[in-house]
């Protein structure tokens, strides 16, 4: 059972802690924007989207993915690989590879003045962890050297519409992904869905809490692209471009 | 009956209700000697009878490797270098000690949160964040802190071949050469771990002193906490030191 968020409080929220997720805003000339939701929301097709066009448009560009820090991932997949992770070490060694790629790929890039998408941000680790039992404070307290967006777009979509995505091209799920160390089915599919299910409730928990913008998942390809390039453009107003770098393409 | 705690948030899916055993962690810079004494200590408690494990830094199944392979390149930043050795850390916590302490065994500790604190606030880790991550830890029975000044622990850093790269933090701008280095950077992690002694309420053992002084002391201390805590234990009549006897 998920429990919900105190602080110790009682009212259920979490407050603004200067000790946490939060208090590093964005100071650099770049701008962060990031795009979360379950396996099957769409996000990923989204943000590339995004990143052809504004390349198009002659912004510099930089991608930064969950989970590729090159040191740090080989002993996640080692993590995973072995079943070696619990839900502490799952959150930890997560963090680590965010600590490394904040360090090495985002802030030089926010401070070169560039556009920086995000497939997956701390929310993601808010999410998952939580859902794995972590305690939500901690988990904040952990990524409290992360930049906050410029603005991040949670991809709501009904579970049953990300499941229909996901499992109809018969994959083979993993054991973490499935949340399978959570006991929560025998059966890998099963618990997939348990699992899938669960970290939606905590998204819905996530935008509550941080106020992040909503984009409706099930809507046409097109629009949603059409949605987020004007919710972005008033954020690209003074940054550095370039025309002639991408002609070519 | 004596109880485990966290310093502060709680560890997912552990019952600390059930730990029996004892936490004792060996604390001190690098060259205090630690070794040397979990060494002694680990075979004078044996000797009483009593079941005794052992742990250390970046010795985890998980991150172990990995740490090693960063640390030859230098290739991570400080943030993602200290959340490595919480991971490695947190292996060993959940992998490790609380087994040891579930099947009622001494859990001697070669190092434990503290160094991995005061490292982190010395290349210059908030230290409230660093103390936040590691609150998942446990609270030891008691840490034993070998304490030396820098200049005493350049004879036995020549005597077991020289200046380590880490060990003289010459990853961070403190001189140019590597023993001005060593001396600067083992005078912060000293300062650190006399602050951490004071708010954790570490004993504080001269290892300037002779090595069989310091173990004559340390084993004294330790074994007068096993046997007061082994009686306060009522639910274990048969003590493991009986057991031999």
């Amino acid at each position: 059972m998920i429990e919900s968020y105190t602080n110790g409080d009682g009212d259920g929220l979490v407050r603004a802690d200067p000790a946490s997720y939060g208090s590093h805003p964005n100071h650099y000339p770049g701008r962060l924007f990031i795009v979360e939701g379950i396996d099957g929301s769409g996000k990923s097709t989204q943000l590339s989207l995004l990143a052809d066009w504004l390349r198009s448009e002659g912004y510099p560009v930089l991608f930064s993915e969950w989970n590729s820090s090159p040191i740090v991932k080989q002993t996640t997949s080692r993590g995973k690989k072995k079943m070696l992770l619990s839900p502490l070490t799952f959150s930890l060694i997560h963090a680590t590879d965010f600590a490394d790629r904040m360090e090495r790929e985002v802030l030089p890039a926010l401070k070169a003045g560039a556009c920086v998408l995000a497939d997956r941000y701390v929310y993601t680790a808010f999410a998952r962890d939580v859902t794995r039992g972590v305690d939500p404070a901690w988990v904040r307290s952990l990524y409290r050297f992360a930049v906050t967006p410029t603005q991040t777009f949670y991809f709501r979509v009904p579970l049953e519409v990300a499941l229909r995505r996901i499992l109809a091209g018969r994959p083979r799920l993993k054991y973490y992904e499935a949340g399978m160390d959570m006991g929560l089915a025998a059966d890998i599919q099963q618990s997939y869905r348990q699992f899938q299910s669960r970290i939606l409730d905590e998204y819905e928990n996530l935008v509550r809490e941080f106020g992040l913008g909503v984009m409706d998942a099930t809507k046409p390809v097109e629009t949603q692209q059409r949605i987020l390039r004007r919710a972005i453009e008033p954020h690209l107003v003074g940054l550095r471009r370039d025309r002639g770098l991408y002609e070519e393409v | 009956m004596r109880k485990f705690e966290t310093y502060g948030r709680t560890l997912p899916g552990s019952n600390l209700e059930e730990l029996s055993g004892w936490l004792i962690v060996i604390e001190g810079t690098d060259g205090a000697g630690r070794t040397t004494h979990v060494n002694r200590l680990k075979s004078q408690l044996a000797h009483l009878g009593y079941a005794v494990a052992e742990t250390g830094l970046t010795r985890s199944d998980l991150a172990s490797k990995g740490i090693r392979r960063a640390k030859e390149g230098n290739t991570l930043g400080s943030d993602a270098f200290n959340l490595f050795y919480a991971t490695d850390f947190a292996d060993r916590l959940e992998r490790q000690i609380v087994p040891a302490l579930r099947a009622g065994f001494v859990m001697l500790t070669d190092r434990y949160t503290y160094s991995l604190i005061a490292r982190a606030i010395v290349r210059g880790a908030d230290p409230d964040w660093i103390k936040q991550v590691y609150s998942f830890s446990l609270k030891p029975d008691a840490v034993f802190y070998l304490r030396i000044e820098a200049p005493d622990l350049v004879p036995r850093v020549l005597a077991s071949g020289g200046f380590d790269y880490w060990e003289s933090g010459m990853d961070l701008p403190m001189g140019s050469d590597l023993y001005e280095s060593f001396i600067n950077y083992q005078s912060r992690v000293i300062e650190e771990l006399d602050s951490l002694a004071r708010e954790f309420q570490f004993e504080t053992l001269d290892v300037t002193q002779p090595v069989d002084t310091v173990s004559d002391e340390l084993f004294r201390r330790v074994s007068q906490l096993l046997e007061a805590s082994t009686r306060g234990r009522d639910d274990e009549p048969t003590p493991a030191k009986e057991r031999c006897l």
